[in-house]
């Protein structure tokens, strides 16, 4: 019976994988073991073990995906259980991604998950580049864009700016807010990455602080009262907490005092967790729809069965069902998944020899750049103390202020001029040192 | 697609390769975007800004003011900025460490400044809001009041508001609350 159950399972994503047709994307070898042969050697990770999450987990155990892991800093509370499906009562406070993986490898046999009990930036970055493919089931844009930024640092270029196949990290990124969600393919240097249009989020409401003091006239402006001026003049200089129970319990009073004052009706302690956590309700459905665009996107990137999606599903369910596919295009000049400009340096050149060629360059013409590389300033234009503080650089080696490595990538910010206009911009390089073996990429021609 | 052939024989490679690597610096868009903002500052001559953390900390620095005009001429007034990763997406955090008598300031610190809440729009940058701030000195608003008892008083008493903020500057008491000096 077991057994039977299990030959049923993959039927349908044989079909997929062994036939031809005519929507598949250029390369694709049909193969009644290709099923296999990606369960042996595809690594997934997914990021995030929450409502996108267990689906997504599930959903791509059974697309034949066996190498897995999982990644989330969160514990698993009772609000989850309502939609996060792979958990139950007993698990309340245990780790989402711990408890999720142990589910669905008894669930689906031969599958093999390797929780990560963490925040995603405690992993080093080589961590990310084990993985062929990474699935996103996120709620935030700052950790989007964390490792959005990560997937693109392992991108590289040719000498004619076409990105290197093999350094490319492809993503699929899910997102649902109530009955609203979208599901996207992000291949670095091909479509856009996160970056590219993060300008697609709209703003979060905010209300003035004023009107909040002053003249509350909603439940949420006593709940905002509460946590952003309340708690600082009651608890000076302690931190608040919105997972902090003790923390969420005293906002509320204090919201429902001051709703009381001012007659205003409507504060409740959900209402409290959903403004301050800036919780909208999930919908079990719409995450199961999000996380099967975005199952079935990974399994066409790997195997090449059919065309991915170009680029940016949206999915409404709020009244009737709307799904739109928008074609996204990339940005040339991003700073993160952009090829930047190459420039060869003699590794005798100065910082300020440098800064004067930015000058010249004739893609550039970089007036005024200041530099900073992984982080470090190498050296600021303004203000006055910084570039005081940077000045000594000028006279060093480019070579030796990026810590004698043959090629790296730095970033500049100036004014630059096109047209006889000048604007100001932040611009990418790529820099590569003439005459410095590249141990990475060289190994083979010493060899011979 | 992926070429299954070449990650079967990529196993190998990545060990080689990872052991010469020196683990990598993140830099976030967000950081990119300050960084930019910081090096083409133009600080009204009121201002000046420092770098608590050194010279590759951009995302937390101080901003000082010294009006050159109106209620609070001859103050100095200290700002702190938080800025997270979602810069520009999100605004800085700004906090004043000073404690002042202003309409528009509370005694934890809190701004009412539209352009930090409610207003703001990634286009806007780090010299807009030191400009928004300094305009909260030129010319403080009793219309938004965070300090409701400051609003109350600038606005039913002009010369009764002046000589408080001399008063809190030099170091004294406002009513019940005490204001170190500020001059």
């Amino acid at each position: 019976m077991a057994d039977l159950a299990t030959k049923g399972r993959w039927r349908d994503v044989d079909k997929l994988l062994s036939r031809p047709g005519n929507i598949i994307s250029s390369g694709f070898e049909p193969s009644s073991t290709l099923r296999e042969e990606i369960g042996e050697y595809v690594r997934v990770l997914v990021v995030g073990a929450g409502g996108l999450g267990c689906e997504l987990l599930k959903d791509l155990a059974l697309s034949g995906f066996k190498n897995i892991d999982v990644i989330d800093m969160d514990t698993i509370e009772v609000s989850n259980l309502n939609r996060q499906f792979l958990f139950r009562l007993q698990d309340v406070g245990k780790s989402k991604a711990e408890v999720a993986a142990k589910r669905v490898m008894e669930r689906v046999s031969g599958v093999n998950i390797v929780p990560h009990f963490c925040r995603i930036e405690e992993k080093d970055i080589e961590f990310y580049n084990d993985f062929n493919i990474i699935v996103l089931g996120l709620d935030s844009i700052e950790a989007r864009s964390y490792i959005n930024s990560v997937a693109c640092s392992f991108l590289e270029y040719d000498r004619d700016d076409n990105p290197l196949a093999e350094t490319v990290k492809p993503m699929v990124d899910g997102g649902t807010e109530g009955f609203k969600g979208h599901a996207r393919v992000i291949l670095p240097g091909t479509t856009p990455c996160f970056e590219c249009n993060i300008w697609l989020f709209p703003p979060q409401v905010k209300f003035p602080l004023c009107t909040l003091a002053e003249t509350p006239r909603t439940a949420a402006h006593c709940i905002e009262y509460a946590h952003l001026i309340k708690w600082d003049e009651v608890h000076s200089g302690k931190p608040f907490d919105a997972d902090d129970p003790e923390h969420m319990q005293w906002v509320y009073s204090e919201a429902l005092k001051r709703a009381e004052l001012f007659g205003i009706t409507g504060v409740t302690y959900s209402l409290t967790q959903g403004v301050v956590k800036n919780i909208i309700p999930a919908i079990a459905s719409t995450n199961a729809i999000v996380s099967a665009a975005c199952a079935l996107e990974a399994l066409k990137i790997v195997s090449g069965c059919s065309k991915t999606l170009s680029n940016y599903l949206t999915y409404n369910g709020v009244e009737g069902t709307h799904i739109k596919v928008t074609d996204f295009v990339k940005d040339n000049d991003c700073l993160v998944c952009g090829p930047g400009t190459l420039i060869e340096l003699d590794t005798s050149v100065t910082l300020s020899q440098f800064i004067e060629l930015l000058g010249k360059h004739p893609g550039l013409q970089l007036s005024k750049p200041s530099v900073t590389h992984r982080g470090n300033n190498l050296y600021m234009q303004s203000p006055p103390i910084l570039e005081e503080m940077t000045r000594p650089n000028l006279a060093l080696r480019m070579f030796d202020l990026l810590g004698e490595v043959p090629k790296d990538t730095v970033h500049v910010s100036g004014a630059s001029e096109k047209n006889g206009k000048k604007t100001s911009c932040s611009r990418k390089l790529r820099i590569v040192f003439k005459g410095v073996a590249d141990m990475t990429v060289g190994m083979d021609t010493t060899g011979n | 697609m992926i070429n299954l052939f070449k990650i079967k024989g990529q196993k190998r490679e990545d060990a080689a390769n990872a052991a010469g690597r020196a683990p990598i610096k993140k830099q976030s868009a967000g950081e990119l975007r300050l960084h930019k903002d910081i090096s083409e500052l133009n600080l009204p001559k009121t201002t000046t800004i420092s770098f608590p953390n050194g010279k590759d900390d951009l995302m937390n620095f101080e901003i000082s003011i010294r009006p050159d005009e109106g209620y609070y001429l001859g103050g100095t007034f200290i700002f702190t900025f938080q800025v997270s990763p979602s810069y520009p997406h999100e605004p800085p955090k700004v906090k004043c460490k000073t404690k002042v008598y202003h309409p528009n300031i509370d005694l934890e610190g809190n701004v009412c400044l539209n352009i930090l809440r409610e207003d703001w729009k990634p286009v806007l940058n780090i010299n807009t809001i030191i400009y928004g701030l300094n305009l909260l000195f030129s010319q403080p608003n009793d219309e938004d009041p965070l300090n409701h008892d400051a609003a109350a008083v600038l606005r039913d008493n002009p010369r009764m508001f002046e000589a408080n903020v001399r008063r809190a500057m030099a170091g004294g008491y406002v009513g019940q609350i005490y204001f170190p000096r500020c001059i």
